[in-house]
């Protein structure tokens, strides 16, 4: 789950991570006056997404007015952004983070994360922050500061200031580096983060280090334990039919094709995928029912299946371990009883109660055309949706 | 002889009053695994299947001299469950269990490495179907009928896609000898290489089929495995060709993926392994490889 960033300087602020005063604004009237509250005068309107690369698509604007404070926010709020980080459907922008400008002299990057290679938390320092980091990580590796913290010792402080002298940081500052990459630490730590970044780490012109811009990403599997944070979650920031499933206890995931893939398991899901590319298709969707589904929630996952406007076929593909293929034909045939389509559906059953699944599928008495393999599957999928196609087009 | 799990292996099912582990348990039980107890705290005294249910795992290792563990503990419980049952003389436990925090998994391997008695116990999982030796044990969620016994052993990270293999290996008249599942999350116990290792040293298995995820970390290891000290021939198919992820926020991943890159995306990488051309080509590969020895 992603947060936004003045949520996540609001969090790391509080485990001893210093950030620049802020304060949060749903209008342009909310912003001139924040501006006024915070007082000084130069300010940064920072968009509110859920992605990085604001700079860029002009949702990052330095303000020296109220003027100028209203044009920006009148310009941003309602708006989509569209960074390389957000898709082309990019975000909404509701909320407008309105900060004290300060004066850089120095900008570093500093993130830590779940590395699934190591499995463990790996901190990554460079001295060249802001926006290039990955052209700088992808052409001068060695340019990278990499560490990483024990799990049961977790970070101690000399690894702290390893890195801080590898990023040419000077004496009087390191303290402060050790506390503000510590602060990451702990608050990574406790809340069960898989991604904190700080993406500049600034040192300003009177000697302070600031968090500039702060990221915070939390493990899923681990928000039941802290409700403070899914709490923060800003549905407004994620595909709605993806969160709609997950809600429901399937996960979905949009893809840019006209074929829309029904199955159980990540590693079928990526299988099918490749399958219906080398046939020549692009599949629309792929909704992953999990395990043990019970007829209910597969007819669930059929009507989301079916309101999808772009979806020109279908194909339920299930190799079941912990599913039972007939809970999941009884949920197919009470989808389609109700909500009733003309599209082709592909179904190929297999594994734990193959049979009986098939059997309910004839018994229902719908024209879904059978497959008994990977492969079958998908080559009668696309001939099926082509042909389908070919038909409506000379209608 | 298979490797892991056969006649011979006696499974205590921790969670085992949960309605999915009960079901488990009685599949299990129906094929012919020496199930010999559960473990549920809070129930010890009680019945599932006509098997007793014990308050500690302790107590179930003494009572039924169980040594391997099917785990389905619900997730916020589940890693607390892996430490007591490595602390109970626990020799392999077989995590079935999926969305286990992290960190939690983290702190797991961190003390299983540890070594001393807790590092004796072989984890695989979590998030996996398990492990099946056909016609002799099956400890995990496995549908067994599309298992023919035989001599190829296969390991995988995705549990449908290890169905897919048997099944297409059992389509051409080829066995197996075991499957096992390391489970699909990023965090778990067991990679390939260990299980690569103890195919290599098993008997009877003549040849491996590897189920993995272009681009994996454990799968490049794994080649590098094979390359180095197996005799015995392994087919990988790597799913995941066509790309299909949203980029994560903010740039970390980005820049270990870059920083990691080096020689990733190649089949360079994947040279010692004989590569599946798609996900329904595994068998035929498979038999390819067999026929030419």
């Amino acid at each position: 789950m992603d947060i936004h960033e003045y949520q996540a300087k609001e969090i790391l602020s509080r485990f001893g991570v210093e950030v620049p005063k802020g304060a949060l604004a749903y209008s342009p009237e909310q912003a001139t006056y924040h501006a006024r509250e915070l007082g000084g005068d130069r300010w940064v309107l920072k968009a509110q997404v859920h992605a990085g690369g604001r700079s860029q698509a002009g949702g990052v604007r330095l303000c020296r007015s109220d003027a100028e404070i209203l044009a920006a926010s009148e310009a941003l709020f309602g708006r989509k952004i569209v960074t390389r980080q957000t898709g082309k459907r990019g975000r909404g922008v509701y909320r407008i983070y309105v900060e004290s400008a300060v004066t850089i002299a120095r900008e570093m990057y500093l993130g830590l994360v779940l590395d699934r290679g190591s499995q463990q938390v790996m901190i990554l320092a460079s001295r060249d922050g802001g926006r290039e980091i990955e052209e700088i990580a992808a052409t001068r590796p060695e340019t990278l500061i990499r560490g990483v913290a024990d799990p049961a010792l977790g970070l101690q402080d000399f690894q702290c200031r390893e890195i801080g002298f590898a990023l040419g940081l000077e004496a009087r500052v390191i303290q402060d580096f050790v506390r503000a990459l510590k602060g990451c630490y702990r608050a990574f730590h406790d809340l069960d983060a898989t991604m904190v970044e700080l993406n500049p780490l600034a040192l300003t012109e009177d000697g302070r280090m600031l968090a500039l811009d702060a990221k915070m990403t939390f493990d899923n599997a681990a928000l039941f334990r802290h409700p403070q944070i899914a709490e923060l979650r800003d549905k407004s920031q994620e595909d709605p039919r993806e969160a709609h499933a997950a809600d429901r206890g399937f996960s979905y995931r949009e893809l840019g094709g006209k074929i829309g893939v029904i199955l159980n398991g990540a590693g079928l899901a990526r299988a099918t995928v490749d399958m219906l590319a080398e046939a020549g298709a692009e599949a629309a969707f792929i909704l992953d029912i999990g395990g043990g589904a019970p007829p209910e929630k597969v007819a669930k996952a059929v009507r989301l299946a079916l309101s999808e406007d772009r979806v020109e076929a279908l194909l339920v593909n299930l190799f079941a371990g912990t599913n039972r293929c007939d809970w999941v034909a009884e949920g197919v045939v009470h989808a389609l009883g109700e909500t009733g389509t003309d599209l082709p559906i592909v179904a190929r059953f297999a594994g734990n109660r193959a049979e009986e699944g098939r059997k309910v599928l004839s018994r229902s008495g719908l024209p879904i055309i059978r497959a008994a393999s990977l492969a079958e599957a998908t080559e009668r999928v696309v001939a099926a949706w082509k042909a389908d196609r070919t038909g409506k087009a000379q209608a | 002889m298979s490797i892991l799990v056969d006649g011979t292996t006696r499974v205590i099912v921790q969670g085992i009053t949960g309605k999915l582990a009960r079901d488990h348990t009685e599949r299990m039980l129906a094929y012919g695994t020496q199930v010999v107890g559960g473990v549920v705290p809070g129930k010890g005294g009680s019945e599932v299947a006509g098997l007793p249910v014990f308050d500690t795992v302790k107590q179930a290792v003494e009572a039924t001299g169980g040594a391997t563990s099917l785990l389905a503990v619900p997730p916020p419980f589940a890693a607390d469950a892996i430490l007591e049952a490595a602390g109970a003389g626990i020799e392999q436990l077989f995590c079935i269990t999926e969305g286990i925090p992290a960190q939690d998994m983290m702190r797991v391997k961190a003390h299983l490495g540890r070594g001393g008695d807790r590092a004796r116990m072989l984890l695989t999982g979590p998030n996996t179907a398990g492990a099946i030796s056909p016609g002799r044990a099956m400890v995990g969620v496995m549908p067994p009928s599309i298992f023919a016994e035989g001599r190829v052993g296969i390991v995988s990270r995705s549990a449908s896609m290890s169905y897919e293999a048997a099944a297409q290996l059992q389509a051409l008249g080829i066995g197996v000898s075991t499957a096992v599942g390391i489970g699909g999350d990023a965090i778990n116990g067991s990679g390939f290489t260990e299980m690569l290792a103890l195919f290599e040293a098993d008997g009877e298995t003549d040849l491996v089929c590897l189920v993995g995820l272009r681009g994996g970390p454990q799968e490049a290891e794994a080649a590098a495995f094979a390359r180095a000290h197996m005799k015995t021939p392994v087919v990988a198919c790597l799913v995941g060709e066509t790309p299909i992820g949203r980029r994560a926020m903010g740039h970390a991943e980005a820049i270990l993926a870059a920083f990691d890159a080096g020689g990733r995306d190649g089949g360079e990488d994947m040279d010692g392994i004989e590569l599946a051309e798609r996900p329904s080509g595994i068998g035929e590969t498979v038999a390819r490889v067999l026929s030419s020895r």
